[in-house]
């Protein structure tokens, strides 16, 4: 078992699957010579050839549109979206195209894609590379929505994106990229879409996140066992759709409060789905209502502000502490 | 019945100037000796600049930022061939065009620096913020031209954008729209052969960026992009013919990114440091210089005058834009819309209070 951080494992899923899967076709701007800017393609033409390893034009609807075609004649397009900032050229292709073709044609036509971008702040990056936009695809009917939260996560959600058989976008958490290593198996492996993780056990509060709000949410329960103030859960969603409520369910049922984490917007954010549910599912359970910590409904600031947007332990405790206080 | 040629097409390239500086008259624009030396002054200003936001990039004092050095022979002239009453709609490589234009250097450090309070574009000055996505902001220019021309103002676009942005679907219908309504709008293409770590070639089919004018039916025309005459000159008359009435065109100034793609970057993973050597050789700053050196504009004193002169202008700014107190959180909330929406003033509420509890 090697070391790795969340870069290098999602290189190893894409290089073990390609290995194992003739068919697995990665295409996107700069993702073979150059590796990816992120380095997350790095060695992959080096080992499959420019046939399967593809640098493209500089177009976001380009890249998504012609993977959509190769998906519907057998090939299994892991495209790269160099930002998600910049998916939006994409998005009609993914929205009108992608996730409805399996529809449209009664199940003729389908499209096994997968489209992954580097997405979230906390990097000090310029100007549309920290936007937190996954509410915006998750609402998108037929399309699957996955975020992995470490690089285990990563290489396991990303192996079975790939073997879906339906349209997935795969959000990677920009922060995370580099910030951990941890043993991941060498050999394969999937994590099933569409169940979310019980991260940490814990009787008071179930806090659920995902992406590099994970970490996050530890950090807070952490720090909360560590004072004795409060045991908390945290629930890692992994996905966003197919959204997992039944973890969520029986979590709180359990814990009778709920706390969600997200950096995107406030309003109408996934979090606004994640208390819904809870709402519909477990009101009986619930002895506080479920709150949120957020990003603001405002453009992620550039870094001299960033840290105020970001949610970070510091407020996920005050919100626990609030609802254990209501 | 028979096959017959429509139409035909060909693709003009200008060179005025070559590469030890000795120009052709017939061709040279029309620059007065003060004109030109404007000009090398702002090419030097830009370069100096340049390089100290690298250094104060890699000081952690900037973030990452797209770099200008060797291309100062085409985004400079260009902006340099505006007047005040037209607009510029840029894309992230064109520092020194923020400059020509009016934005102060301590600006520009501020929003690379990560404050948006940078990006005020100064009132009067008609030009857009930098734009990060790329090739979508020419549609924008297709709309002011349009707009100019409503109003009868007698005034044009210029929309800058690299070659890769050429990629782009709205680079199509900004180039469509901009044909069809006669919009007057130049676009101009810093050809710098390089899109991040694709070269020329595998972005496009097409031998010249200018070629793809034709079929908006828009005449385009390629340019040394070295050369700062041949831009100037070639931009002038763009512009000219645009706010007479005679519509939009494309220039492609062909040119090279001699930097990494960013501060980001490291272009020795792509591509091979003979061409790169190749093209710093051909550098527009000292072309120009060469040319006025021959014409008694400048001397070997006077060159070391104008390169000071810019290096304590410069200097003053990165004081300036030091002494910048640091942004009120406030600020993440303003300007988002004309009027602080409810769900933003409980939002901006919230953080004052858990600010005022840590303070
Ligand atoms: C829509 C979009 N896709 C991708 C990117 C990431 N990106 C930034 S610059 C760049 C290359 C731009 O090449 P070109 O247009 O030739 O301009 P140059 O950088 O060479 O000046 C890419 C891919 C982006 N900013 N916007």
């Amino acid at each position: 078992m090697a070391r790795l951080n969340l870069v290098e494992a999602i290189d190893q899923a894409l290089l073990q699957e390609m290995e194992r899967d003739a068919d697995v076709i990665v295409l996107g701007e700069d993702v073979g010579r150059d590796g990816g800017v992120f380095r997350v393609t790095d060695g992959l033409v080096e080992r499959f050839g420019e046939e399967r390893v593809i640098d493209t034009p500089l177009a976001e609807s380009g890249i998504v549109g012609m993977a959509i075609g190769m998906a519907i004649s057998g090939f299994r397009p892991v495209a790269e979206i160099q930002f998600s900032g910049f998916v939006y050229p994409a998005y009609d292709q993914l929205v009108s195209h992608a996730s409805r073709m399996r529809t449209r044609s009664r199940g003729r036509f389908t499209v096994p894609l997968v489209v992954r971008m580097p997405y979230g702040g906390g990097i000090r990056a310029l100007e549309h590379h920290s936007e937190s936009m996954e509410a915006a695809f998750a609402h998108v009917p037929g399309l699957k929505v996955v975020i992995p939260a470490d690089p285990y996560e990563a290489k396991g959600l990303l192996t079975a994106a790939i073997r879906d058989p339906d349209p997935v976008v795969f959000f990677e958490p920009a922060r995370v990229y580099r910030a951990i290593k941890m043993d991941v198996p060498e050999e394969q492996y999937e994590i099933p879409l569409g169940v979310a993780r019980v991260v940490r056990e814990g009787r008071d509060i179930t806090v659920i996140a995902w992406g590099a709000q994970v970490r996050v949410a530890r950090e807070a329960a952490e720090r909360l066992a560590a004072e004795n103030r409060a045991d908390v859960e945290v629930i890692d969603l992994r996905t966003l759709s197919p959204l997992d409520s039944a973890t969520l369910v029986a979590s709180v049922e359990k814990t009778g409060r709920a706390l969600v984490v997200h950096e995107a917007p406030r309003s109408g954010g996934f979090g606004a789905e994640v208390s819904a549910q809870l709402m519909e599912r477990a009101i009986l359970h619930l002895q506080a209502p479920v709150r949120r910590v957020t990003g603001f409904d405002t453009i992620p600031p550039l870094s001299k502000l960033e840290d105020y947007y970001q949610p970070d332990a510091d407020r996920v405790v005050d919100e626990i502490v609030g609802i254990m206080e209501f | 019945m028979a096959i017959t040629t429509v139409a035909t097409f060909g693709v003009e390239r200008v060179e005025v100037m070559d590469p030890e500086g000795v120009v052709d008259e017939a061709l040279m624009p029309d620059l007065s000796p003060e004109r030109i030396t404007e000009l090398y002054g702002w090419m030097v200003l830009t370069r100096r600049f340049d390089e100290r936001m690298l250094k104060l990039q890699r000081q952690g004092r900037l973030g990452t930022f797209a770099r200008v050095t060797g291309q100062e022979g085409a985004h400079v002239p260009a902006a340099f061939a505006l007047h005040d009453e037209d607009w510029m709609v840029p894309a992230f490589r064109e520092a020194g065009a923020f400059l020509v234009r009016g934005v102060k250097m301590e600006d520009f450090l501020q929003y690379w620096g990560g404050d948006e309070r940078g990006n005020l574009i100064p009132e009067g000055v008609r030009m857009l913020p930098t734009a990060i996505p790329v090739g979508t902001h020419m549609l924008h220019a297709v709309g002011i031209g349009w707009a100019l021309k409503r109003r009868g103002e007698k005034a044009a676009v210029l929309t800058s954008f690299g070659e890769g942005a050429t990629s782009e679907g709205d680079f199509s219908e900004a180039m469509n729209f901009a044909g069809v309504f006669q919009a007057p709008v130049v676009f101009f293409c810093q050809n710098n052969q390089w899109a991040i770590s694709l070269p020329y070639y595998r972005q496009t089919a097409a031998c010249t960026v200018a070629q793809k004018a034709v079929g908006y039916g828009i005449p385009g025309v390629q340019v040394d992009g070295n050369d700062v005459f041949a831009v100037y000159r070639t931009v002038a008359e763009a512009l000219e013919r645009a706010c007479g009435g005679g519509g939009p065109s494309l220039i492609e100034a062909v040119t090279y990114r001699v930097t990494d793609h960013t501060t980001s970057d490291d272009a020795r993973r792509y591509r091979a440091e003979e061409e790169v050597a190749t093209w710093k050789a051909r550098d527009p700053i000292e072309r120009l210089a060469k040319f006025m050196k021959k014409r008694g504009l400048l001397d070997d004193a006077g060159e070391a005058a104008v390169a000071s002169d810019a290096d304590q202008r410069v200097a003053q700014a990165v004081a300036a834009f030091e002494a910048v107190d640091a942004p009120n959180p406030d600020e993440i909330f303003e300007h988002v819309f004309a009027e602080l929406t409810a769900p933003l003033a409980e939002q901006r509420e919230a953080l004052r209070r858990r600010l005022a509890k840590e303070a």
